[in-house]
């Protein structure tokens, strides 16, 4: 049950407006995982679930505040739940932004100080290893992911986030909407739910470009496949 | 309920505007744009009304770490 081959449940979570989630799922399954879609009004998680992915997209037309409103569907008190007890949560785009409106992870998403849509490859530094999101980057990590968005402006207070937290950095002079520190993912204190505006999922198969993404969907996998060894 | 990005916090949509109201010959130093909520409530107690929209701020229509509101009553008299 510990082996490569086995592939842990890893619940992608559907709202209405998500548009990433089965670029999520193929992803993720290509990377040795059992990706499952959940709709938003799922009172569970799957069974045996091994991590949730929040994926990228327009929840809820962006109605209010990114993901002001998609923190509200029943789905989201599982996933609440799930990562109270150590669960893996991943949010990617709008997802990081829907898990800063739940308070799962610090600061908020504002808008590109350019203003503009911002949709290109950027350079990334990964500023630690030893995640479960980042595992398999190497560690002096440079990753070529692309993002897409108009609001990914991350700000915080200084007391809010350790520097620790801040394990993604836009390369610099690389930094696509004017966020703080050129934080382009945070971790949370227990550091189990992880949120980034730069979409992996896009970038798993050279046919598009780079493949960078998969060292952080694949560190996922892995983390997911070791926390169910641990569980056994 | 007007909902408005606080002080200090950048606010590209303010700025992008002062631009064009410069370009339009007003001196203008400063834009910041934010947001109104209309919303009726059915109780015509003051204090239950103004609790609960406050409840409403706080809980969903501001952000409060980069936003601030305010709350204004005002009593329908037709109803």
């Amino acid at each position: 049950m510990t082996d490569d081959a086995y592939r842990p449940v890893v619940a992608v979570v559907v709202f209405p407006g998500s548009n990433d989630d089965r670029d999520a799922l193929r992803a993720l399954d290509l990377l040795g995982a059992d990706a499952q879609a959940v709709w938003h009004d799922a009172s569970h998680l799957p069974r045996e679930t091994a991590a949730v992915v929040l994926p990228g997209g327009f929840s809820f037309g962006d109605y209010l505040r990114c993901g002001a409103l998609a923190r509200f569907s029943p789905v989201m008190r599982a996933v609440q739940t799930f990562a109270s007890e150590g669960g893996l949560v991943l949010g990617i785009c709008n997802g990081f932004q829907i898990l800063t409106e739940a308070g799962l992870l610090p600061g908020a998403l504002r808008p590109n100080a350019s203003l503009s849509f911002v949709c290109r490859d950027v350079a990334l530094r990964v500023e630690r290893t030893d995640t479960p999101f980042t595992s398999r980057c190497s560690p002096d990590g440079h990753l070529t992911i692309p993002v897409k968005h108009g609001e990914g402006c991350w700000f915080a207070d200084e007391e809010l986030a350790t520097a620790g937290q801040l394990v993604l950095r836009y390369a610099e002079g690389a930094n696509p909407n004017g966020s703080i520190g050129d934080v382009a993912g945070v971790l949370n204190e227990q550091g189990n739910v992880f949120g980034l505006m730069p979409h992996p999922e896009h970038a798993v198969d050279p046919l598009l470009g780079s493949t960078d993404g998969a060292l952080i969907l694949g560190s996922l996998v892995d983390a997911a496949r070791l926390s169910v060894a641990a569980a056994v | 309920m007007l909902v408005r990005p606080k002080p200090g916090i950048l606010d590209p949509q303010g700025q992008a505007v002062s631009t064009s109201l410069r370009h339009l010959g007003f001196d203008v130093s400063e834009t910041r744009v934010g947001r109104v909520i209309d919303v009726e409530l059915r109780t015509d107690d003051v204090a239950t009304a103004r609790a609960e929209l406050e409840r409403m701020c706080e809980q969903l229509l501001a952000n409060p770490l980069i936003e601030s509101y305010e709350i204004a009553l005002e009593r329908d008299a037709t109803a």
